[in-house]
């Protein structure tokens, strides 16, 4: 289907899908790590000022 | 809600996070018709089957000049209004500005062996192209070696607006000197010179690659402020007395 340089056309494709998988897995984990470390703090009483202000 | 507003990052949190899921699904559907377009293409009459590489390494090439004015543009934001929000902008984009440019210079590589009889050739194109990607790697190499954010902004914005010089320079190298690479045959003067029948799928993923930059760029903003929140918080933290 792809004649001669199938193997070309095929690494292209490849490579890109698997550059864009890093990507998204990058921002992803990226997130989770955060979102863990902003929780853990807060579990410890540091807060940011807005939210204690807005603590009854 | 002025959009100045959005400059506030506690909004624009909770604008990305209601934009994210909308700007995946649209990426996924337009990477899904591009795909399955670039698939049906024709096969060039000189090219063969290798023309369905241009789907991917002309988008890619596009992007990556592009990020780069997305980061110039922000640079002017970091210097001139000294937002924090601009900075969040740019650092966010250079990995996938980095990323775009180094599947540009793959890709284009991928296809030159088989057309050109090389990999690589250090024409004007290319060396430009390359020139841009250590310079994204430059960057991020800066932003982390730099501790305090506002410092390493400044830095980061002033690289940025002095290596912008060199999109014009990618831009018009096909121009200005004897190149291996081909001339500008979509954005050019008379209208794109490719057939229907390639320029639309180009098109579909060109959008579809834009897509999915604004749809990373938009999650990768939104880590980089939380990172900053966490990082106010350890400082915070370590300034407490011991109990």
């Amino acid at each position: 289907m792809l004649g001669p340089y199938a193997a070309f056309v095929v690494s292209a494709y490849a490579i890109a899908a698997a550059v864009v998988m890093i990507l998204i897995g990058w921002v992803v984990t990226d997130y989770r790590r955060q979102q863990a470390q902003l929780r853990d703090l807060e579990a410890q009483g540091i807060t940011r000022r807005s939210q204690r202000e807005a603590a009854p | 809600m002025a959009l100045i507003d959005l400059a506030n990052p506690t909004r624009f949190l909770a604008l990305a996070g209601r934009l994210l899921p909308w700007c995946a699904v649209a990426t996924v559907m337009l990477f899904a018709i591009g795909l399955y377009q670039s698939w049906l293409a024709p096969d060039d009459y000189q090219q063969g089957a290798t023309v369905k590489i241009m789907f991917i390494h002309v988008p890619n090439a596009w992007l990556s000049m592009f990020v780069w004015g997305v980061m110039s543009v922000s640079a002017l934001g970091t210097l001139v209004w000294r937002h924090p929000l601009a900075d969040v902008a740019a650092k966010a984009a250079a990995p996938l500005g980095a990323a775009f440019t180094f599947l540009a210079l793959v890709t284009g590589s991928l296809w030159g062996r088989p057309m050109w009889g090389t990999y690589w050739e250090w024409d004007a194109r290319l060396t430009s192209v390359l020139i841009l990607f250590l310079m994204y790697l430059g960057l991020m190499a800066l932003w982390r070696a730099v501790d305090d954010p506002s410092r390493a902004a400044r830095a980061a914005a002033i690289l940025t607006l002095v290596g912008a010089i060199n999109l014009p320079i990618i831009k018009f190298s096909v121009d200005w000197w004897n190149t291996l690479h081909q001339g500008a045959s979509v954005l050019r003067m008379g209208g794109p010179t490719l057939d229907r029948a390639f320029l639309v799928p180009l098109l579909v993923m060109a959008v579809g690659f834009t897509a999915l930059f604004v749809t990373l760029h938009l999650a990768a903003m939104r880590n980089e402020i939380l990172r900053r929140r966490v990082r106010s918080l350890q400082m915070l933290q370590a300034s407490r007395p011991a109990a």
